[in-house]
């Protein structure tokens, strides 16, 4: 997905940037600010949070390709018995990759995507807290993403697993320098998502629109805000456990060396109290979506929304208490076990709760099935699917049965893959003509739906019976025999589909780009990014809307009449031409400043990599790293946030946008 | 009409406006949310030392080496340097830049008393025997303080930075919450050293 430009009169996406002579002097006369108000350079260097998110999404496709090649290869390899399409130390690279890149480049960014971009626009705010902070963010996960994908080609890639259990991931078992790169990668790409947790926390609660209390928030933005508070929390502990490793492999510490008497279990609890309140912060951003999406295309408000807050909230806390649920099989003792299993099972409770929120938001509604909608459905059953599967594991004693089988493959890729992915196609669909002006074809759509959905589960589904047949995970190929080749190959057909489903909706995207017709509000949804043009302005909203209820733009568009009827007493064109004439009046625009862009957030970012490199390579890189980046934070701390000669006015809406997908 | 003053964005604060939410400023929350991540590490590095510390192998043991009265003197120092860290947050918000530059030097001057302190330390268990990769105590004692160290070295920057900005005019009363937020980050690693002063040198093993 490229994001290509074109030249155009300075219209709403554009930052304005003064004259393109004139550029303000700071006190070190090298730092002065970019002037590139459109072309690629406006990308590099935009603290714009709804470009950032767009980015967020683009690269997250573009890692979606990096670990999903793995995916097929593993397939590919695993379609027969005695496979040679890979050998045994290429197979623990290509499974470590796919887990990584998928984990930590694929479904949290796409988290992030959603976040950045409908966040602000949620909660009538101008932009994030801390833009710049923002942008750093987004260019410290690309380039730690860059850096993982460039131990492929620098003496192999890591090959311990995504949850790289020490000591089998120190230098004995894992000479090659593939967990060093691992290791380097989650702690950059750990500053990446905690630096963003404390700016989106801060958005959240504090710049919300006049009136918007906090049980007033559309749900994403709740769901948003429980997910950043989970990456806030759980982050530093893996940090802490990659840095150890990193010592272990690097300075030859001993945290994990057993000769010496270490505790392997302390990466594994480590690492866990990282993981599972990891998984949650994955899939709690998809909740939010299909919570946003459902309401819309059933055509009733959300059932029983402060439920689904605090569910959304109970998930969070319990979060934390279920780590070793993780660990069922290494000896933990009964006690330990039985407290983590009981603990397990009532985090299924608000799950639950969740579940039957959204089928009661169906029931009785005038469901209008769009893509959007499908892939909303689909979540609900599919995540049911993994839920159930997933309350057999917190039975300890069956646990112990399934763990390392193809069972918990099948478990977690239907919470992860039909579940969060899912959730994320459905808001890609749902949120498109919002961002880009244009509506995804919705024939193309329901074909991508359908392959999706079919491919998804004839991968997955089968994978279950092969785990209760016994067959282990992370094993690279089998004997004839086991009875396991029938599913296998099932599985890889499927694993094909799912592939191709993907190429369907880029096709779309594609095909559907040149169909603008900058709709305010194709679907008539509830929440007040819905307020804006297609796509928004720079600055989100002329007049920053007052909130009165929940669900405020769709109160602003039906009310009931004298006989108690519900009728619609204007379009949300109409309620978005008001404001805009209302903003007109006021003058609101005038004086509004909006920070602007800055060359620091990607400089900082890009000198982290090369420290990584030289880490592991040569301490001279290391060093040049760490310059390159303290020129960033001088250059950052001596430049205002809002270059003076900056200011906003509501530009008309200009035919070309600035932004167009091919 | 005009806008509310709260949407109002002056030039150089976007987003600090002060009519927040929540009332406290976006600067001033970020910090708070930082420090509630940074919890979460040095409580994962504290619990690795709690597991290993009486893991000595063959090297020197905590009771070897370690010099209560020495790293007392130095807590004690660290611990002084929250007072007049105060006491420069008083003075900036008093508008006295005079005083407030005395405080935070003096702050800088003993948070830098503590850093030489542990470095000096570090040296004499070297010399002692006690190198990074001797025995579980060593590698889990050296990482967990020398993260502490790191954290107090940019706390320094910081102060650091914060007298520069004061002698370049760019420091007044009007950014007190600047100060009072190097403030929070300051009193932070004070008060994880009490943690691991108590849990490393002052509970036995």
């Amino acid at each position: 997905m490229a994001i290509v430009e074109q030249d155009r009169p300075a219209g709403p996406l554009a930052l304005p940037a003064g004259d393109g002579e004139h550029r303000e002097r700071e006190p070190l006369g090298v730092f002065s600010r970019p002037v590139h108000a459109r072309g690629w350079r406006s990308w590099l260097f935009t603290v714009d949070h709804k470009r950032i998110g767009i980015m967020y999404g683009a690269a997250a496709l573009f890692f979606l390709i990096l670990g999903g090649v793995p995916a097929l290869l593993i397939r590919a390899q695993l379609a027969g018995p005695n496979g040679t399409v890979l050998t045994a130390d290429q197979y623990n690279q290509v499974m470590t990759m796919h887990g990584t890149v998928m984990i930590f480049l694929v479904v949290m960014p796409i988290g992030a995507c959603f976040i950045n971009y409908l966040v602000p626009l949620q909660i009538g705010a101008r932009d994030v807290a801390f833009p710049r902070l923002n942008a750093l963010s987004f260019w410290t996960f690309l380039f730690g993403g860059l850096f993982l994908n460039l131990s492929w080609i620098l003496g192999g890639a890591p090959d311990g697993g995504w949850f790289s259990y020490a000591p089998n991931t120190g230098v004995v078992f894992s000479p090659t320098h593939g967990m060093d790169f691992w290791a380097l990668t989650i702690i950059i790409t750990g500053i990446a998502s905690s630096v963003g947790a404390v700016n989106l926390i801060v958005t959240m609660l504090n710049m919300r629109a006049p009136g918007m209390s906090l049980m007033r928030m559309p749900i994403f933005t709740w769901m948003a805000l429980v997910t950043q508070f989970l990456l806030l929390f759980a982050i530093p502990v893996l940090t802490v456990a990659a840095f150890l490793l990193f010592f272990d492999r690097r300075f030859g510490a001993n945290f994990f060396d057993v000769s010496q008497g270490a505790d392997p279990l302390l990466w594994q609890h480590l690492f866990w109290i990282f993981g599972h309140p990891e998984v949650y912060l994955m899939i709690l951003p998809a909740f939010g979506i299909v919570s946003e999406v459902l309401p819309v295309f059933a055509r009733k408000p959300l059932f029983g929304y402060p439920f689904v807050v605090f569910s959304g909230v109970a998930i969070a806390f319990m979060g934390f208490g279920v780590w070793a649920h993780h660990m069922f099989a290494s000896g933990l003792g009964p006690v330990s076990v039985a407290a983590f299993a009981l603990a397990t099972m009532f985090i299924a409770v608000p799950t639950g709760v969740k579940i039957i929120n959204w089928v009661a938001t169906m029931w009785g509604g005038r469901l209008k099935f769009d893509p959007a909608m499908l892939f909303a459905i689909a979540l609900v059953l599919q995540f049911t699917l993994g839920g159930l599967s997933g309350v057999t594991h917190a039975i300890a004693p069956a646990d112990t049965q399934q763990t390392d089988t193809y069972y918990i493959v099948a478990h977690f890729h239907y919470v992860l893959f039909g579940g969060a992915l899912f959730g994320f196609v459905a808001g890609w669909y749902f949120w498109w003509p919002k961002v880009f002006g244009y509506k995804l074809n919705r024939t193309l759509g329901l074909v991508h739906f359908w392959w999706m959905v079919i491919g998804f589960n004839l991968t997955f589904g089968f994978m279950h019976i092969l785990g209760l047949q016994g067959m282990p995970r992370r094993i690279y190929t089998y004997a004839d025999g086991m009875g396991w080749n029938l599913w296998n190959m099932v599985s890889t057909a499927g694993a094909f589909i799912l592939a191709t489903s993907f190429i369907v909706f880029f096709v779309n995207i594609f095909v559907s780009r040149k169909h603008k017709t900058h709709e305010v509000d194709p679907w008539d949804a509830r929440s007040i990014e819905w307020m804006t043009s297609s796509p928004p302005p720079a600055h989100n909203f002329d007049e920053i809307p007052v909130v009165h209820h929940l669900d405020e733009f769709w109160y602003r568009k039906y009310a009931e009449d004298d006989d108690g009827q519900l009728v619609q007493i204007a379009t949300g064109d109409e309620v978005y031409r008001k404001e805009l004439a209302q903003a007109e009046q006021d003058h609101a625009a005038e004086h509004m400043h909006m920070p602007s862009v800055s060359y620091w957030p990607i400089v900082f970012s890009a000198g982290l990599p090369l420290v990584g490199l030289g880490m592991i390579f040569n301490l001279g890189l290391a060093v040049l790293g760490g310059l390159v980046s303290l020129v960033a934070l001088f250059g950052w701390v001596l430049e205002p946030s809002v270059a003076p000669e900056d200011s906003h006015g509501p530009a008309p809406a200009s035919e070309e946008e600035a932004v167009s997908v091919g | 009409m005009q806008m509310p003053a709260a949407y109002e964005v002056a030039p150089d604060d976007f987003g600090e406006g002060h009519h927040t939410t929540t009332g406290l400023s976006n600067t001033k929350l970020g910090m708070w949310a930082f420090l509630g991540s940074e919890c979460l590490l040095f409580g994962g590095l504290i619990s690795t030392y709690m597991l290993y510390r009486g893991r000595v192998a063959a090297g020197p043991g905590p009771e070897d080496v370690f010099d209560i009265p020495f790293t007392s003197i130095s807590s004690f120092v660290l611990l002084m340097s929250s007072l007049t860290m105060v006491l420069a947050v008083v003075s900036i918000a008093q508008g006295d830049l005079k005083r407030f530059r005395t405080w935070v030097l003096t702050t800088a001057f003993l948070g830098a008393v503590f850093v030489s302190g542990q470095a000096y330390e570090f040296t004499v268990f070297y010399r002692e025997g006690l190198g990074f990769t001797t025995s579980l105590f060593s590698s889990s004692f050296y990482v967990l303080t020398g993260f502490h160290g790191v954290h107090v070295t940019f706390g320094i920057m910081m102060l650091l930075a914060l007298f520069g900005l004061s002698l370049r005019g760019r420091l007044g009363v009007g950014q007190a919450e600047t100060v009072e937020i190097v403030g929070l980050y300051w009193h932070f690693v004070d008060i994880v050293w009490i943690v691991i002063f108590t849990v490393v040198y002052l509970i036995p093993a």
